[in-house]
């Protein structure tokens, strides 16, 4: 695929919650190889639109493209085997595992074992296993998470639960990587610690779609910014035109100073 | 294979030889074969997080096919049309029991897994009560209430040459070891493999899993199908060894006895039911042989129950695991295989409510 193509075309997306519209016909594309934030108030309907791209939510209308192949109503582990993966917004992950189980578990497709060779303990499993430890290894350096390796998942600090996160979705082999508030909760070391770790993703050729409210991280990463409110689009653009944009200001950050004031 | 492990297969291989009593080994058989059966209700309730309250069906139902293949059959669907089969020998008789066991595990797993928590119970409840309403009713094919009855013992070996019989206590009690042995073995490669892997993390977080492209029904259909063969098994073994079945093999009792031994005995670990099991499988014969009135033991069962499900909610191997590391021991590596977190009494740790469902 060249670069600046488009991964993802999201075509006319609407969702409703019984009344609500939660998005209105929404249309974007995210580019090859670019980092993509969507931005917005609460209830802009950002994560909305990561539930319907990654088949957590059925879009009341409206079309989801991944380099040509239809996401919508396909189920989430077959979005996830296309090399779509997100994290989640609230923590999520498998706190009563170790760190590398973790890992192993996001490994889940690098191949497939087949039940028989699994219970006849054939060496294709047993090679298959060694491969995954190593590979699950490779993510925990990639993430400075090795020292953790042996510990439980909801035994680690806040901000590397959030990195672990982000492992267990590489784990999964990502083409476009969607990360759901990433850096919230976490303190500012981590923030520069995590905005390093995700241009190191991205120099992996991993496309990547963000939702987030740390404006700092959205400002520094960004190559792109679209900005939601109320379920539609009302910016689109790179991070200078988004900062100055009159709509933008108006809708997020006048918010923001009249929530600031009352 | 470890050392330990050796050991204690050694000593379980010993026993017929200096267990005399036939009434001890007769409960050490059939405890072994309860262990099998909740051996493979935990696969599906520790390792999937799905409780199966009609577990039981599977093993009436590997009773059931196992007793019918090996007496032989047939039934007049119409008024000229009848299917039957001969009597087969009882070693071919026990994988058709397994057999017929796993397909209905199957079919129920495609079925129920539609729906989740309650009612996937509510499901499984049903689907035993409709299995022992047939074996009820179908008089033709199962007698009913009248029972199978003189269903064969498993004999093994050439006609005319030599013959194995399995008819005799310490031999079945080999029987039933080996069959313990090797599902054990099958659930703990299971456990350790990308599939178990898979049934764990859709057990402790199924959004999370999904996302990382696990398919969730996938997994659960094959616990089911893996655990429902398991019991299978552990059914036929029982009927050829008991050599009656009768529809009272539903009981609800029986799946609320495996199920008890897989919580006592700390679901989600390979050894959780096997202590369950043992425990719950001698209980009743230990406080008989106190020659306590009737009434009593069950009294005193009960209490007994209560007091492990209060004192140790986790079950008795992972409590005996942090036992052991409080008192210096090494410590075991947090692994894969930790407990399911208990539905009722939530763990204490460290960051209440971190990392559960998100979306």
């Amino acid at each position: 695929m060249a670069a600046g193509s488009a991964a993802l075309q999201v075509r006319d997306l609407s969702i409703r919650f019984g009344g609500l519209m939660a998005i209105e016909n929404m249309t974007f594309d995210v580019r090859e190889g670019e980092v993509l934030s969507l931005i917005g108030p609460n209830g802009a309907g950002k994560t909305s639109a990561f539930n319907a791209i990654t088949g957590y939510l059925r879009p009341a209308c409206g079309d989801i493209f991944y380099r040509g192949r239809r996401l919508t109503g396909l189920r989430p582990n077959a979005i996830a085997a296309l090399g779509v993966v997100r994290t989640f917004q609230k923590t999520s992950l498998f706190s009563d595992q170790s760190v590398l189980d973790n890992i192993r578990i996001g490994l889940h497709l690098h191949s497939r074992q087949h039940p028989i060779a699994i219970i006849l303990s054939l060496s294709s499993v047993r090679v298959d296993e060694r491969k995954r430890e190593a590979a699950a290894w490779d993510i925990l350096r990639f993430m400075a998470l090795e020292a953790r390796a042996h510990e439980l998942g909801s035994a680690l600090p806040y901000g590397e639960q959030r990195l672990l996160e982000v492992a267990i979705a590489l784990a999964a082999r990502p083409k476009l990587l969607l990360l759901d508030e990433p850096v919230s909760g976490m303190n500012p070391a981590e923030k520069v610690r995590f905005m390093a770790t995700l241009a190191k993703i991205r120099s992996q050729g991993v496309t990547v779609l963000l939702v987030e409210h740390d404006m700092r991280t959205v400002m520094g990463v960004s190559d792109r910014i679209i900005c939601l409110n109320q379920g539609r689009i009302i910016a689109d653009g790179s991070p200078k035109e988004i900062q100055s944009d009159p709509e933008v200001i108006r809708a997020y950050l006048g918010e923001r100073a009249r929530r600031a004031d009352g | 294979m470890s050392r330990w492990t050796l050991v204690l297969v050694l000593m379980l291989a010993s026993i017929p030889l200096w267990v005399t009593s036939l009434y001890v080994l007769h409960i050490l058989i059939t405890t072994t074969i309860f262990i099998i059966a909740a051996m493979s209700l935990n696969l599906l309730l520790g390792f999937t997080g799905q409780l199966s309250l009609g577990h039981v069906a599977f093993f009436g139902i590997g009773a059931y096919a196992s007793a019918l293949s090996s007496l032989g059959f047939e039934v007049h669907l119409t008024d000229d049309l009848a299917i039957g089969i001969g009597p087969k020998p009882v070693w071919i008789a026990l994988p058709i029991g397994m057999l017929a066991a796993g397909l209905c595990g199957f079919a129920v797993g495609k079925v129920a897994f539609r729906v989740r928590g309650a009612y996937f119970v509510i499901v499984s409840i049903s689907f035993v009560e409709v299995v022992r309403l047939v074996a009820v009713n179908w008089v033709e094919l199962t007698q009913g209430p009248m029972a199978l009855n003189n269903i064969p013992p498993l004999t093994l070996g050439v006609p005319g040459m030599f013959e194995l019989s399995f008819a005799r206590k310490p031999a079945y009690f080999y029987l039933v070891l080996a069959a313990f042995m090797i599902c054990y073995t099958v659930i703990r490669r299971l456990v350790n493999s990308q599939a178990g892997r898979a049934m764990i993390a859709l057990r402790d977080n199924e959004p999370l899993a999904a996302s990382v492209g696990i398919d969730v029904t996938r997994y659960l259909v094959l616990a089911t199908v893996i655990s429902a063969a398991m019991a299978g098994a552990a059914g036929a073994l029982y009927a050829h060894y008991v050599r009656i079945v009768d529809p009272d093999i539903f009981l609800f009792i029986y799946t609320v006895t495996m199920v008890i031994m897989v919580i006592t005995g700390g679901k989600g670990t390979l050894a959780g039911p096997i202590v369950g099991g043992a425990v719950f499988g001698m209980l009743p014969e230990l406080l008989r042989a106190l020659a306590i009135a009737p009434e009593l033991q069950w009294v005193l069962l009960g209490a007994i129950m209560i007091l492990i499900v209060f004192l140790l909610p986790q079950g008795i191997v992972p409590a005996m695991r942090s036992w052991w590391a409080r008192r210096g021991g090494p410590p075991a590596p947090p692994s894969l295989l930790s407990p399911a977190p208990s539905p009722t009494l939530p763990r204490k740790r460290g960051r209440e409510g971190w990392g559960k469902r998100g979306g």
